[in-house]
């Protein structure tokens, strides 16, 4: 059995806007990230994670999930070690704020932790710096 | 001087495209142009749509007072959308970055006139010929609002393009706010809920105008020199200024008499910020200033209470949801 890490571990997606890199790059955590192009290696999921991704879609809920992202979790090993989801996006797409965290969430069975606009306010990496630390001190603790 | 005519009443010209290629969709420069062309063909909606007559017996529960109100509003949003579809959109096509992008403005330029055409759909469904001239001829003498129309038109035949992505995606992200408020907040009250469906239908395609042209001023400024950066920073904020001060003025002007100016200031500073980000700079308004009243906030999207997720809401309150409905066919789970 491994020893339980004290800092969360990310794993984000982000497209060439790079909101999302930019607002995990600002929480200061351990991160990697998801290939942006088919052609470049899969990643592949060792420790447990959070996952932080933005919303994307064609309308109708449709797409709010990068296809990279839905590629990623496909993996069963990628799967298993999902604990939490962030969620970007924008209040003014309205029903659509924020829905590939709902999507992930209910998919994975596991909670939707927070959601942030574009990349994110300095409070907003303040409440998700201090949230993952509880959070993922719960984690280790009831978790084998 | 009047700009409700914003074509004729610039002076300087914009300079066109001076030769023109064959675009070619099957090959791509960036995949973000394709991106958000199909996004926007997929918004795609026109204001026949919505069934706005079911809105005249709330329309008859406002008072006079509040009639006039929207008008006015809504009359201050129709002089944006013809700015940014008959100048504004068309403006960005000389220095757009790939020819797809060229393509994207023509899409949004067209958007545009459908926005403003749609408010001439409001008006005829709730009101009378002569309460429209009215509200026509008040936007055309109107102080403020003639102020940030002239403001953003000198920059759009400016010949920086930079300062005109600047300008652009500051009135998609944060000049219409100020007029947006109103609908939601008839909305968050029940009342005029089918114009508060349309007005949505129009945030949803700013959003996505105010993101590319933000991501293409990014673009463009990536190879710039570092005094050149500063002077596009100094220049953007100094610009969110003096908008943000004709903002004030414009919104006191409208909602005092109604008791909400202070509630509109935070959506404008909400919004602002979230303009500055599609620029790619920090957020400026600090959290005591944009929290944004949630009756509003929850009008503009339901999903964003605060229980929605676990970090924000009591932490008992929040439950995992259940899989959505609407899926895509690339899960293998
Ligand atoms: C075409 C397009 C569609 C989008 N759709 C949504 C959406 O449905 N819901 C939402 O909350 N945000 C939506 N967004 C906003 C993005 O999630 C947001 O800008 C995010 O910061 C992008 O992150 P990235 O730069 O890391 O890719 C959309 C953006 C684009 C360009
Ligand atoms: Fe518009
Ligand atoms: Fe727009």
């Amino acid at each position: 059995m491994q020893l339980a890490t004290t800092s969360t571990h990310l794993i984000y997606f982000s497209s060439v806007s790079g909101n999302t890199a930019r607002f995990v790059e600002k929480l200061g955590l351990p991160a990697e990230r998801i290939p942006l192009f088919p052609s470049e290696e899969p990643l592949q999921a060792r420790d447990p994670y959070v996952l932080v991704l933005p919303t994307y879609g064609g309308g109708e809920g449709r797409g709010a999930v990068p296809k990279q992202v839905i590629r990623f979790l496909n993996d069963e090993g990628n799967r298993n070690l999902i604990r939490g989801v962030i969620a970007a996006g924008n209040t003014n797409f309205g029903e659509g704020y924020c829905l590939a965290g709902d999507i992930i969430a209910a998919k994975c069975q596991v909670p939707l932790l927070y959601r942030v606009e574009v990349f994110g306010t300095p409070d907003d990496v303040q409440a998700v710096q201090e949230g993952l630390d509880r959070f993922w001190t719960q984690q280790s603790t009831t978790s084998r | 001087m009047t700009v409700t005519d914003p074509a004729h009443a610039i002076g300087k010209s914009i300079p066109l495209v001076r030769a023109v290629s064959a675009i070619n969709w099957n090959r791509i420069h960036d995949d973000k142009d394709v991106e958000v062309w199909n996004r926007l063909v997929n918004n795609f909606w026109l204001p026949e749509k919505i069934p706005l007559s079911n809105d005249v017996q709330s329309w008859n529960t406002l008072t006079p007072e509040e009639q006039q109100l929207t008008m006015r509003v809504f009359t201050g949003l129709t002089l944006l959308d013809t700015i940014q579809g008959t100048v504004g959109a068309i403006s960005l096509i000389p220095d757009a970055i790939t020819p797809h992008e060229e393509s994207v403005y023509t899409n949004i330029a067209f958007m545009e006139s459908v926005h403003a055409k749609s408010y001439s759909s409001i008006f005829s469904t709730l009101a009378s010929t002569p309460e429209i001239d009215d509200a026509f001829r008040w936007s055309e003498e109107n102080v403020n609002l003639q102020k940030k129309a002239q403001i953003v038109l000198d920059y759009y035949t400016g010949d920086d393009p930079l300062k005109r992505k600047v300008a652009s995606t500051l009135l998609e992200s944060f000049l219409f706010y100020s007029g947006f408020y109103l609908p939601m907040y008839w909305s968050s009250r029940a009342k005029l809920t089918n114009t508060a469906d349309m007005i949505r239908l129009i945030i949803r395609d700013e959003a996505v105008h105010g993101y590319y042209i933000g991501y293409k001023f990014q673009k463009g400024l990536e190879g710039a020199s570092d005094e050149r950066k500063q002077e596009i920073k100094d220049y953007t904020f100094n610009l969110l200024f003096e908008l943000y001060d004709n903002e004030v003025q414009y919104t006191q002007d409208l909602y005092d008499s109604v008791g909400l100016t202070e509630d509109v200031k935070k959506f404008l500073h909400y919004n602002a910020n979230k303009a500055l980000m599609n620029l790619g700079y920090e957020p400026m308004f600090p959290k005591d200033v944009t929290d944004v009243n949630p009756a509003i906030l929850s009008a503009l999207s339901p999903n964003a209470d605060e229980n929605h997720d676990f970090f924000s809401g009591s932490g008992s309150s929040y439950v995992i949801g259940k899989a959505e409905t609407t899926e895509d066919e690339d899960w293998d789970f």
